[in-house]
């Protein structure tokens, strides 16, 4: 299926969803309200059409001059050989989505890396803790505003240039 | 690492008092292929479960991308799967070159796959050597490092290093192949292909190496999709998917090549030894690839000329590219800067590990070597 057969299936069902589809970008994506994130991906993973069974890559962006967080999960169907993007967009202060862990077991782990690094909270996950950074470290590090502490428990993350 | 809902009841139906034991493994095991951590909750010899603490080795390379620009960040591509670096050079010139729209010239293609399949082989022999090594057999180990040595001069001689390449440029590649490299490859592959029926010899078919791995941690085909395993993992377990086959890139839709899968001809199908048998047969896949290559590579320039501040136009693209830990996903966003907005790279080790915690139930302390081994899972490339 081209993506814009897709996107005419998920209008379909998911009417109300769907708040945007680009069909002229690299790799057509669908925007869907966070709060309908999950029946959107149970209807892209169970109908027989679409069967997009595998979830390849998920990504979280920090759009900061336009004041949201995106995070892209890039799905692919093993069975029919068709891809799809999936854009959820949310506010700065308090992302939080939905997780899509019941769906595809991959996204336990890209979403707790998500977490960690740009601080979003996907609500009902199994075992939301940090994945890559100490579990003690303060801020979210792929953050645009993030500024980097000076220190970690006495160790100084400076270095004095070494061409001075 | 917190371990609160990870509580396991042990229970003994002879009433012998008894209690669940954590242990700690790593994060400088010798058997765990770099800085992982590993906290193994176990009744006995049995694992409840195991369950991986990574991070060790977390460089923020995504995070480097953002400050170094789109030419600069190609030697820390290196860094990202460094047993096999000529991939991950490939995916992020992939991937820039489809987000600003430029064209690869023809042999440049050609010298990409010669120095890809050339790291495959290197990759997967590191991969089949330690594997033997870690369930307890020196001397394979010998054998294969032997082998990969000279893949690795073949290396140097087309880009000057033997680990981290930074052979490609977004565009083509930096060198041209040197004078007389078709005869020093093609000499290379007469001496090793009979290499690969000699290591079956030596251990592939040992009795015990066998029953080491066969039956053990065997994933299901639909499993495997779930928790998006890929590469030679994903074909362990019969399921016949290639990238380059499936989804085809550069040139190989031109190549003849066999996507070998797991048979399950020792025990179950997806075990440890048809994730480990994949690999080797992969080995003469890689062969058949290089000889194509070399054999039909025209002449032109290796490079196209692209801007020195490279500044693809807003908007983001995503490249899959079959590394010799699978699938690995390269996701750019550009605000049309010359500095890359976000990159995204999504490897093959990294959903091996996510998978760990899942087949390491129930299965003996002793096996969790075994299928660490088996799923090839290299620690940088799992925290980038």
């Amino acid at each position: 299926m081209s993506p814009t057969e897709i996107h005419q299936r998920l209008q379909d069902q998911h009417d109300d969803a769907i708040t945007a589809f680009e069909a002229d970008a690299l790799d057509p994506f669908v925007l869907v309200k966070s709060d309908s994130i999950v029946e959107v991906c149970q209807f892209l993973h169970n109908d027989p059409d679409l069967a997009f069974d595998c979830l390849t890559n998920m990504s979280g962006v920090d759009f900061l001059k336009e004041e949201y967080i995106q995070v892209v999960l890039h799905l692919y169907s093993y069975t029919h050989r068709h891809a799809i993007v999936v854009k959820v967009n949310m506010s700065r202060e308090e992302p939080s989505m939905p997780s899509v862990e019941t769906i595809w077991k991959a996204a336990n782990w890209l979403e707790r890396e998500i977490y960690d690094l740009l601080g979003v909270v996907f609500t009902g996950h199994s075992d939301l803790r940090r994945l890559l950074m100490p579990e003690d470290w303060v801020g979210h590090p792929l953050r645009k505003d993030f500024i980097e502490p000076e220190e970690y428990h006495g160790i100084s993350t400076r270095r004095e240039s070494l061409l001075k | 690492m917190s371990l609160a809902g990870y509580e396991f009841e042990v229970q003994r139906d002879d009433g012998l008092a008894t209690e669940e034991m954590t242990l700690n493994m790593g994060p400088q095991h010798p058997s765990t292929h770099g800085v992982l951590r590993f906290v193994v909750k176990a009744d006995g010899e049995i694992m409840r479960t195991a369950l991986p603490d990574i991070g060790y080795l977390h460089r923020s390379i995504e995070k480097i991308s953002e400050k170094v620009g789109y030419h600069g960040f190609m030697p820390y591509t290196d860094r990202v799967d460094y047993v096999s670096a000529m991939q991950c050079n490939q995916g992020w010139a992939m991937v820039c070159e489809r987000a600003a729209g430029i064209e690869v010239p023809r042999r440049g293609e050609f010298c990409r796959i010669i120095a890809c399949e050339l790291g495959r082989i290197a990759s997967h022999l590191l991969s089949v050597g330690t594997m033997v090594m870690d369930i307890g057999g020196m001397t394979p180990f010998t054998h294969a490092i032997r082998e990969r040595e000279k893949v690795n001069n073949l290396l140097e001689d087309l880009c000057g290093a033997r680990l981290t390449f930074n052979y490609m440029r977004i565009g083509g590649v930096a060198w041209d192949l040197p004078p007389g490299y078709a005869e020093q490859v093609t000499a290379f592959l007469d001496r090793f292909e009979p290499f690969i029926a000699e290591y079956n010899d030596l251990i592939s078919y040992n009795k015990i190496y066998v029953e080491r791995l066969a039956n053990v941690a065997a994933v299901s085909k639909e499993e495997a999709i779930n928790y998006n395993l890929v590469g030679p993992n994903l074909r362990g377990c019969g399921f016949q998917y290639d990238v380059r086959r499936d989804e085809p890139y550069s040139i190989y839709p031109e190549l003849d090549f066999d996507v070998p899968v797991g048979t399950g001809e020792v025990g179950t199908l997806g075990d440890c030894f048809d994730r480990y048998m994949v690999r080797i047969k992969e080995l003469k896949e890689s062969c058949k690839i290089v000889r194509q290559c070399l054999d039909m590579i025209p002449d032109g320039p290796v490079l196209a000329r692209v801007a020195k501040k490279l500044k693809p136009p807003v908007g983001d693209a995503h490249v899959r590219v079959e590394a010799s830990r699978g699938d690995m996903g390269w996701y750019v966003v550009s605000d049309g800067s010359e500095f890359p907005y976000r990159t995204k790279i999504r490897t093959g080790s990294f959903s091996a590990m996510s998978i760990v915690d899942k087949l390491s139930r129930g299965i003996m302390i002793a096996d969790l070597i075994a299928l660490i081994a088996s799923l090839d899972v290299v620690a940088p490339e799992v925290d980038r």
